[in-house]
């Protein structure tokens, strides 16, 4: 019989609210224009003009920020007592299909002791690396979730401490899967993806010990053995 | 459209004497290891999504799979004998249901399960594998997504019938199928390409724009 | 395991091993700089054994990971000391070709995708889309997907019931969950032609109307599910083995919880009140009278506590939106996304142009993006739709609960036994279907 924890105290949502009405659904959402979340005005007085611009739009507002600091204006949105978004939903990336529009990295954060919702999001030229501040250190939800965004578009975040393809297998060869120009059937003929997997070893993915027999180490990719050399772990 | 000509490792040679009939005694003997391989078929069901559900339901009770004597799911490929591929099998799944199927001992069947199993379904994408009859042989198709359990029962009563059908005096019937040591692909790759090809209106999913 | 010693011209500045041989204990989980080891010093009583780890790969083919997952355990003796979660074996490309398909289209998609929930996705697609185009639906199209939102969570939990009982090893609620399961599905393939990938909903309104006689049915279904529930819950709740496997497991604080953006009924059984139809509602959902059942232990045992009053919550929502079900159309009536009607279609020449515009080329939203999160039995399930205009949008993401609600599992096993490891991912509730995408 396992010990039994202490009982936690019950957290609940929209704590920090005073005299809120309860919420409700949406109705009528305008399409432009309504209500801004608070969040905006304050990051604009906070960063100025790391903050470029910020919407409205279908009731969920979206501000635009500059890409060397968005981890710092996710940070403070996450410590600030005035803002406190403690929940991160999702991380994404959004390629247009335009080629000169820059690929969007999207973060959607909660806040749930003010029942709050905001994107942020900054632009990453194609012409420059892609790359961007990790949230990892910030929010562990982050973990895979960049995972993904890398696997899928090649974005790399900075401060990740184990950035490998996740969704894909490691030695994926036809690239990054959601980036506008990959075909939707993949690069190589159906004969060629099927050869390619199948010569994936499943196995090829064990710790440390298992990777000191030189047979398995010559098989892992280069980002792998780097990231091994340096020691870092985290939940894979 | 379709397969013009088979490359002959794809044909099934029943070799079959003429001049010594199966006398009553083997064709007896054929019935009876047929019928009990039939009627106790193990299965390993390899489940992976949405067809796994409908295989769930089709052995609870309301569509009971033990009377078919295949109540004892083997996970085991190693006790098994039919592996029923239930649901999408992607590219990265791939080298796992060949491992799994080559560690299976004959005799043994496969059922591949579903649309997504049987042909990739609506996956015409870079991640599906089209068809796991590229990858393994496959003895019944059950199509549907998912399929009813009634689908599915009645794909294990034509397995039954196929089983029935078997004759022990062919000598190539179970042989393992040899995949070219150098692709790891037991069809040739121009045949593997030809049915992975969309077709009808299938080519105008591939486009993004109206 | 033989330990082999080789020496490799690697740059690598560890082997793992430290200098006795033995394999190093690494933390997995750094909690904001401080170190969570696994244990600080072995039990007194246990003697001092030469071991090694072990490494134990379970999956992605094994008949109690709830699909293709696939687990690395570092095990001591039967201890995990170390888990390494591998996903992505049911990638199937779906926010890829959510990219050249209409948002019609895609709604079958929506079914495949976390197929226990397939309803309840269809209806989550459905208000993204709907977000997106600014369109209103209709009062009764409200209550139709309300009513099919819990019916799709009474049949996940169900599932979720019968499987995590097999995995610890009561088999009878498996039976008996999928018999009542058998009946939803009856209901369902009356209303939608199909039992698990119903394709229920379609931007601005739902693909049928309920056919006659449906809410007789709907109705006795319901009196007779909350006496299985108890037959369950007596065979279970109090039973010493169940307690005994389940209690204590994988627990998580609530500040650990939010962190990890756990959602559903893991965050909720950690104390946090956090329910999206609560919170941040949709359908109305506010107007009904339902609790939210949250727990204070985060332990296996809480989940299960909370999953099986959550059905017995959406059974209470189910009666109530069958008594306010109310006359009227279910598609809105808008010609820009509704196809009209055949004797309409073939007779006006507007109505002609609309239909020939929606089939050929789908209905086009406004520029614009929306994301809309519903409470699905996983917890947040939300859609991203970012559209340029045309009939395809540019980016349709799919927030999966169970994927971030997995990505805790190594924190949540660490320390426990090999059998827990069953348990504690059983009690996550995943569906790989939605992980991999």
């Amino acid at each position: 019989m396992n010990e039994l924890t202490e009982s936690f105290d019950i957290v609940s949502v929209g704590s920090a609210l005073t005299n809120a009405a309860p919420p409700a659904t949406p109705k009528n959402v305008p399409h432009r224009g309504g209500d801004v979340n608070p969040s905006a005005d304050a990051l604009k007085q906070q960063f100025g003009d790391a903050i470029l611009r910020a919407s409205v739009g279908w009731g969920e507002t979206t501000v635009f920020v500059v890409r060397e600091r968005a981890g710092e204006i996710i940070r403070w949105l996450h410590d600030d007592p005035s803002q406190q978004y403690d929940y991160l939903a999702d991380v994404t990336a959004v390629e247009y299909r335009e080629t000169e529009v820059p690929i969007e990295v999207v973060w959607h954060l909660r806040s749930l002791p003010y029942r709050r919702f905001l994107r942020i999001k900054t632009e990453l030229p194609k012409d420059a690396p892609l790359e961007v501040d990790s949230v990892w250190g910030i929010y562990r939800s982050a973990d895979w979730l960049e995972r993904e965004c890398y696997d899928m578009f090649g974005i790399k975040f900075i401060g990740h401490p184990d950035l490998r393809r996740l969704l894909m297998w490691e030695q994926y060869k036809e690239g990054y899967p959601l980036r506008k120009d990959f075909p939707l059937r993949g690069r190589f003929s159906r004969s060629e993806q099927l050869r390619q997997a199948l010569a994936a070893n499943p196995e090829s993915r064990y710790s440390m010990e298992e990777l000191t027999v030189a047979e398995a180490f010559s098989e892992i990719p280069e980002d792998m053995r780097r990231r091994l050399a340096s020691g870092e772990r985290t939940g894979e | 459209m379709g397969l013009t000509a088979r490359p002959d490792s794809a044909l099934r040679r029943v070799e079959y004497d003429p001049q010594s009939q199966d006398g009553w005694v083997t064709t007896r003997l054929d019935f009876l290891v047929n019928w009990g391989r039939a009627n106790s078929l193990w299965p390993m069901p390899f489940g992976t999504a949405c067809c796994a559900i409908e295989f769930m339901a089709t052995a609870a009770a309301d569509f009971d799979l033990a009377r078919f004597g295949m109540e004892r799911m083997s996970f085991s490929p190693r006790q098994s004998d039919v592996l029923i591929c239930a649901g999408r099998v992607p590219f990265k799944l791939a080298p796992i249901i060949r491992r799994i199927w080559q560690q299976m001992a004959q005799p043994k069947w496969s059922i591949a399960m579903g649309a997504c199993a049987s042909t990739g379904n609506m996956f015409d994408n870079y991640a599906v594998v089209q068809g796991i009859d590229t990858i393994i042989p496959v003895d019944v198709y059950v199509p549907g997504c998912p399929p009813r359990p009634e689908g599915l029962l009645y794909g294990i009563q034509m397995l039954q019938k196929k089983v029935m059908s078997e004759r022990m005096s062919d000598r190539v019937l179970r042989d393992e199928m040899e995949p070219d040591p150098a692709t790891q692909l037991y069809i040739p790759p121009p045949a593997i390409d030809e049915i992975s090809e969309p077709f009808g209106n299938s080519i105008n999913q591939t486009r993004s724009t109206p | 395991m033989a330990t082999k010693t080789r020496t490799i011209e690697v740059e690598l500045s560890t082997s793992g091993l430290d200098r006795s041989g033995k394999p190093q204990r690494v933390p997995l989980v750094t909690n904001d700089g401080g170190t969570a080891i696994a244990f600080e010093e072995p039990l007194a009583l246990e003697p001092a054994l030469d071991g090694e780890h072990m490494l134990i790969n379970l999956g992605p083919q094994h008949p109690a990971t709830h699909g293709v997952l696939r687990l690395v355990l570092e095990l001591d003796g039967e201890t995990v000391v170390r888990c390494i979660p591998h996903i992505g074996y049911l990638h199937c490309g779906f926010e890829k070709t959510g990219e050249y398909r209409q948002y019609n289209q895609i709604i079958p998609w929506t079914d495949r995708e976390d197929y226990l929930n397939a309803p309840g996705n269809n209806v989550a697609m459905a208000l993204g889309a709907e977000r997106l185009f600014g369109i209103e639906i209709t009062e009764r199209c409200k209550v139709l997907r309300v009513i099919a939102c819990e019916l799709s969570r009474i049949m996940s939990h169900l599932v979720w019931l019968g499987t995590t009982s097999i995995d610890i090893g009561a088999y009878t609620p498996f039976l008996w969950s999928f018999h009542q399961r058998e009946l939803i599905y009856q209901l369902l393939e009356a209303w939608t032609g199909a039992r698990l990938t119903t394709s229920l909903t379609r931007v601005g309104g739902l693909m049928a109307d309920i056919p006659d006689g449906w809410t007789d049915n709907a109705r006795s279904f319901l009196g007779g599910f909350n006496k299985v529930l108890d037959d369950v819950e007596k065979l279970l709740t109090n039973n010493g083995i169940w307690v005994g496997r389940t209690v204590g497991l994988g627990v998580m604080s609530p500040e650990e919880a939010i962190n990890w953006g756990l959602s559903g009924s893991m965050v909720r059984a950690s104390g946090v009140s956090y329910d999206v139809r609560k919170d941040f509602p949709y359908l109305d959902y506010e107007t009904y009278d339902f609790e939210v059942p949250v727990g204070v232990n985060g332990d296996v045992y809480d989940r299960y506590l909370v999953r099986v009053e959550e059905m017995r919550q959406s059974v209470r929502i189910v009666q109530q939106a069958l008594d306010r079900l109310p006359d009227g159309p279910i598609n809105v009536d808008d010609a820009r996304v509704i196809l009209p009607s055949k004797t309409k279609a073939t007779s006006g020449m507007e109505s002609m142009i609309h239909h020939f515009k929606q089939v050929m080329e789908g209905p086009r939203p406004p520029v614009g993006e929306a994301y809309v999160a519903v409470e699905s039995p996983r917890g947040e399930k939300g859609y991203y739709m970012v559209s340029d205009g045309t009939a395809k949008p540019v980016r349709w993401r799919i927030r999966p609960p169970s994927f971030i609600n997995l990505s805790a599992i190594p924190k949540m096993v660490e320390g426990h036994l090999l059998s827990d490891v069953i348990a504690i991912n059983a009690s996550i509730d995943v569906v790989l279907g939605e992980i991999d995408r």
